[in-house]
């Protein structure tokens, strides 16, 4: 059983992370943080996974082909907002159009909420797209190496 | 312009000072090491560094960022990058080293004589707080109506930007798929031959 204390540390890290990346995500219109900054931390989570219990056992968790979905429909969720918007016969992204009768700019919070959380599922998928195909091309790492 | 603003030396000023101090050295320090795992951790170190520059600038958002960003990801993907090439970086020996120098001071220097026109550190009256931020500070309540003005820059006022932004990374991602992944000349299985430096070097 190698880096014992690793393992515990990752396991009992793991949950709070996505949850402050969940914070971060729809917290973000009333603190600092936002889409990128919450689609990195979720990142951050299972990279950690991979560096303790080795990226096979995270690609198990949370398969390459569900990232790639995940990128797809956070741009297009960002995207889609809008296109949305100009249905409703506003501008592209004039989020006002999604609820024009409100007084208290509801269009705009739905707006912001929508694209942040596409912002953040894009991020968040590409970052460890990205992780596991640079991780993924080299055998176990030779402790004597470092 | 009135401009009777003039900046003082509070211990905020003199925080950024030391910051801007650290940063230089971390920054002289990677250029002298040859040791790739050290230069991948003092890139965290300075961004690290960089953040509490940006929290104290009352930067928050891009602190975080940076924060998130610059010293977790970077540092990874640094490391992830390490791995596939040598532990040591080669010594340079260049005798192009006096005219690179002569290039660095004249471009240095250039840049110094720059800043004597820029508005003082803190100025009220800069432009930059003058003009459309400050329209966007009295606008955004009315306007936008979200607390935090900065997402409301980002994602509202200026949520094209942002749609380029996301695109920008997803290409990223998929770029980094079709060089390394699937559709590669590996076919995205692992290398292995042996890692490129020799493992003396690492020690």
């Amino acid at each position: 059983m190698e880096h014992l204390i690793l393992r515990v540390t990752t396991k009992i890290l793991f949950a709070p992370i996505l949850l402050f990346a969940l914070y971060v995500q729809f917290h973000g219109d009333y603190g600092p943080g936002g889409g990128f900054q919450a689609g990195v931390i979720f990142s951050v989570a299972f990279i950690l996974h991979a560096l303790c219990f080795g990226l096979d056992a995270t690609k198990r968790a949370l398969p390459q082909n569900f990232l790639v979905v995940g990128m797809v429909v956070g741009f297009m969720l960002y995207a889609g907002t809008g296109v949305a918007t100009m249905i409703l016969g506003g501008n592209l992204l004039g989020y006002d159009a999604l609820a024009p009768a409100s007084t208290h700019h509801a269009g705009q919070h739905l707006g912001i909420l929508l694209v942040e959380f596409g912002v953040g599922m894009a991020v968040a998928s590409t970052m460890l797209t990205i992780f596991y195909h640079f991780a993924g091309r080299e055998p176990e790492i030779d402790p004597k190496h470092w | 312009m009135n401009n009777d603003f003039v900046p003082t030396l509070t211990p905020i000023v003199l925080l950024d000072l030391s910051l801007l101090t650290m940063l230089i050295f971390v920054a002289f320090t990677m250029l002298k090491s040859r040791h790739l795992f050290a230069v991948a951790m003092l890139s965290g170190i300075y961004s690290l560094l960089s953040a509490a520059f940006f929290v104290s600038l009352d930067a928050v958002d891009v602190a975080f960022t940076e924060a998130a960003v610059g010293a977790g990801i970077s540092s990874v993907l640094m490391l992830g990058a390490m791995l596939l090439t040598s532990r040591r970086e080669k010594p340079v020996i260049s005798n192009r080293a006096p005219v690179a120098l002569a290039v660095v001071f004249a471009v240095g220097s250039v840049l110094f004589y720059a800043t004597i026109d820029m508005p003082a550190f803190g100025d009220p009256n800069a432009p930059a707080n003058v003009s459309i931020g400050q329209e966007y500070v009295e606008r955004t309540p009315d306007e936008i109506a979200v607390p935090n003005i900065v997402t409301a820059v980002l994602a509202s006022y200026r949520g094209f930007d942002t749609l380029g932004e996301t695109m920008v990374i997803f290409t990223a991602g998929v770029a980094v798929m079709l060089l390394l992944g699937a559709g590669s000349v590996r076919g995205g299985k692992p290398v292995d031959d042996v890692p490129v430096g020799d493992p003396k070097d690492g020690e």
